[in-house]
């Protein structure tokens, strides 16, 4: 398996925690892995991007320019990575930010996660990110949804625990509508 | 309709990207009025620090040089040395101007160089993510002082304004503070004041003005003004230090 | 016990200098290696050692020189501008032979440049870079492992040679996670520290120093650091080979470049296109005499870098003459991809 995938949006959205907790899913499975941050330049509201590689090979760059799958959460993201994912690869997106009619590939599995509604079904903008990592994982079984939900207690430091059972929640709200809905 | 209020001629038609509540940016608009008030902006040439100011290029619409970190007033010396008719400011945050650059700012003042010096003092490093600065007040925590500044460990804040008005060659030296309307309109007479200075050839002008970074201090910005007030003013009292009169800085 | 963690690249390389024993850290903040200061600023405290974020980078490599000659392991670590302002300390510290660690996290530049990765500091880091005739020790990490194990072994060599040793690494390196394998540290056996300034007492004065005014005294200290160097490139030269083998092209690359470099490799190998990679570890000494023997048998080389050519310098002077030697450099913005580096090696193939 050797399998890459970026994740962009804008800074705020979570895109970092989402890509960490993916690679660190991937970690616990005895996987190799490289998490890469991007951060724009801006402090604020500018890109966020991040890229994951696992594999079960040793991972030579960690850097893609065309990866097998990508999460867009944007439309300035989709932009930018639309066009480089490869022939056949998947594309996730958020629909509540990007409308799925602005793809203009037919070459691509795409998924639709109106992340931020489903969110709100939890009582919590916030969790959006977290119902996007549960689709992804659901659709491409990277790694097992238990060791993503096992991954949160390793990523949030400990006085943020109390959030662990809200996260674990949105990261099932979302592999529940990926298991749910059928790719367009 | 009577316009209210104006963009200074001196800074470009942009958004500022500054955070939210920055103080940065009223400043910017402080110098900007200042030059255009007295007609300098054809002959004013601003020289940069390194710090989150980096990008008064962006914004100011005149000259302007970019120094390494903290040798701003170095090069803004040979700049008027140059130039001695033109109007020389330089526009640095605190770790620019306190720390690294603590050498070049005191010898530049006691040369008595006729050029203003805009200090910012934030009380930490913006740019880099909030990091101790040397005016980092003891107990604040920063991501270099992360059980709080101790003075064991890391001295004590430097109040950059007395200090540099003990020095000789200093003509003109105030802090002013941005946080209230009231201490806004001084800092306004003050900046115009140190330019004043320099047109004069008074001689070294220098201007601290305490800032927030509500970013790096984690607070939003009408909190970080309360900071302002009940934090910073205390340590760093606000006021005029020195001021020359007349031509007595030959 | 050996632990897998997963961590980024400059917590790996903290982490190895405190298990290394260094416990007297002086740093400056600049972007893109300030979580290595940050981490220093939580853990010194845990371990009874000493952090001070320095006024300035001068001030950082000159409370260096301080800690060594008392004996001490003593780092730094910064980014391009501020390894200019070092070039200074590091020209005394080589001078005063006197060990220290360095790291370099480079930016891209000339001038105040831009925080994205770049291997622009070659030439500054394997030339000496200060004043003089000198050398530093130059280590070339390219994965979040080796920033954890070349730093236990940069400060190995430092007490070795008495020399100050350079970690050069990127953005990238510093900031991406991966695994990493907690290895126990096991110390190179090291001379005894028989020249440190700690009070003259029931002994005589010692001296560090630079300065040699006397007749012939200069000379003598050049040529004993010579003597050094030349040790250095018998004893400890280290680089990787990666499906060498049966190439008839060699990519030449470290660091960074050297990571994405096997990716392209890969992709080629699978088009069928005989390549391998060489990669040097230490940059000084640098790898010439296994490079001049693979170049008795493979004929073609591509240099790639992430500048506009410094290494490639090097690879020229290694290899033997028939051998032809192509550049393929990525000036900073983002790091190259595999891809693009698949179709630079294509057109010398
Ligand atoms: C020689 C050198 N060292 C370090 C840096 C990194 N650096 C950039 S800005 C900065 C400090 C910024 O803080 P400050 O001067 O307080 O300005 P602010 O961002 O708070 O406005 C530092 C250390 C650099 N550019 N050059
Ligand atoms: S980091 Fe601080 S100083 Fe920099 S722009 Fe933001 S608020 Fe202003």
């Amino acid at each position: 398996m050797y399998h890459e995938i970026i994740m962009s949006g804008v800074g705020g959205q979570g895109i970092m925690v989402i890509g960490s907790l993916l690679a660190q899913a991937a970690f616990m499975e005895n996987l190799n892995v490289t998490y890469t941050p991007i951060y724009g330049v801006e402090k604020r509201g500018g890109h966020a991007d991040c890229t994951v590689v696992i594999s079960s090979e040793e991972i030579g760059s960690p850097i893609v320019d065309s990866p097998q799958s990508c999460i867009i959460m944007s439309r300035p993201s989709l932009g930018k990575y639309g066009p480089r994912v490869k022939p056949g690869g998947f594309l996730l997106l958020n629909s509540s930010f990007v409308d799925p009619l602005e793809v203009r590939r037919k070459d691509l599995d795409i998924l639709s996660v109106p992340a931020l509604e489903i969110a709100q079904t939890l009582g919590n903008d916030r969790l959006s990110n977290m119902v996007i990592i549960g689709a992804f994982v659901e659709k491409t079984r990277v790694v097992s949804l238990d060791t993503l939900a096992a991954a949160l207690s390793q990523i949030f430091e400990e006085h943020y625990h109390h959030l662990l059972p809200a996260n674990a929640a949105a990261i099932s709200k979302g592999a529940e509508y990926a298991r749910n809905s059928f790719h367009q | 309709m009577k316009q209210v209020f104006k963009r200074p001629r001196s800074l470009k038609d942009v958004s500022f990207h500054f955070c939210p509540g920055c103080h940065h940016g009223t400043i910017h608009r402080l110098v900007a009025e200042a030059i255009d008030y007295y007609d300098l902006r054809e002959r004013t040439i601003g020289v940069a620090g390194v710090g989150c100011s980096v990008f008064v290029y962006e914004y100011f619409d005149i000259d302007v040089a970019e120094a390494p970190h903290g040798r701003a007033p170095a090069v803004a010396t040979g700049l008027k040395r140059a130039l001695p008719d033109r109007i020389v400011f330089t526009y640095q945050g605190d770790g620019d101007l306190a720390s690294i650059g603590m050498s070049e700012i005191v010898h530049t003042a006691n040369r008595g160089e006729n050029l203003t010096v805009i200090f910012v003092n934030n009380t930490v490093y913006g740019m880099t993510g909030g990091q101790m600065a040397p005016t980092t007040l003891l107990g604040q925590p920063t991501t270099t002082s992360p059980y709080g500044r101790d003075f064991l460990q890391n001295g004590y804040p430097i109040r950059m304004a007395e200090m540099i008005a003990t020095l000789e060659g200093t003509s003109f030296c105030a802090r002013v503070a941005l946080n209230t309307p009231a201490n806004l309109m001084k800092a306004k007479k003050t900046v115009r004041r140190a330019f004043e200075m320099q047109m004069n050839n008074m001689g070294f002008s220098f201007v601290e003005l305490l800032a927030s970074c509500p970013t790096n201090w984690g607070m939003n910005p009408l909190k970080a003004n309360e900071r302002v007030e009940k934090e910073l003013i205390p340590y760093f009292p606000l006021g005029t230090f020195k001021e020359r009169k007349g031509t007595d800085h030959q | 016990m050996e632990k897998r963690l997963f961590l980024r690249g400059n917590h790996a390389l903290a982490i190895g200098a405190i298990k290394a024993g260094c416990r007297f850290y002086f740093g400056y903040p600049i972007t893109p290696q300030n979580d290595i200061p940050e981490f220093f600023s939580k853990q010194m405290v845990k371990v009874e050692g000493c952090f001070i974020q320095a006024e300035s980078e001068v001030a950082s490599i000159n409370m260096i020189l301080g800690a060594s000659a008392a004996g001490a392991r003593a780092m730094t670590s910064s980014s391009s501008p501020g390894l200019s302002l070092m070039q200074e300390g590091l020209s005394y510290l080589a001078g005063s032979e006197l060990p220290a660690v360095v790291v370099n996290i480079n930016r891209s530049g000339p001038g105040l440049g831009g925080i994205s990765a770049s291997q622009g500091d070659y030439f500054q880091a394997t030339r000496g870079g200060g004043h003089g005739d000198y050398r530093t020790l130059v280590l070339a990490p390219s994965s979040v492992q080796e920033m954890h194990d070349l730093t236990l072994l940069a400060f190995d060599l430092a007490d070795k040679y008495r020399n100050p040793v350079i970690i050069l690494a990127d953005a990238v390196l510093g900031q991406i996670q991966e695994t990493m394998v907690d290895r126990p540290y096991q110390p190179l056996e090291l001379p005894p520290k028989d020249w440190i300034l700690a009070g003259a007492s029931g002994r005589d004065p010692r001296l560090i120093k630079s300065l040699y005014l006397k007749e012939g005294e200069m000379e003598r200290h050049n040529w004993k650091l010579f003597e050094k160097y030349q040790r250095m490139k018998r004893e400890d030269v280290r680089h990787e080979n990666y499906l060498e083998e049966e190439a008839e092209l060699i990519i030449v690359s470290f660091g960074t470049a050297a990571r994405v470099a096997k990716s392209a490799i890969r992709l080629a190998r699978a088009e069928g296109l005989k390549v391998g990679l060489f990669r040097p570890i230490t940059l000084f000494p640098f790898p010439e005499k296994a490079l001049f023997d693979l170049s008795q048998r493979v004929k073609r080389f591509l240099t790639i870098e992430m500048n506009t050519g410094q290494m490639v310098e090097d690879v020229k002077l290694s290899v033997a003459r028939d051998a032809d030697v192509h550049f393929y450099g990525h000036a900073p913005g983002s790091p190259p991809a595999p891809e693009e580096l698949l179709n630079a090696l294509k057109k010398v193939y």
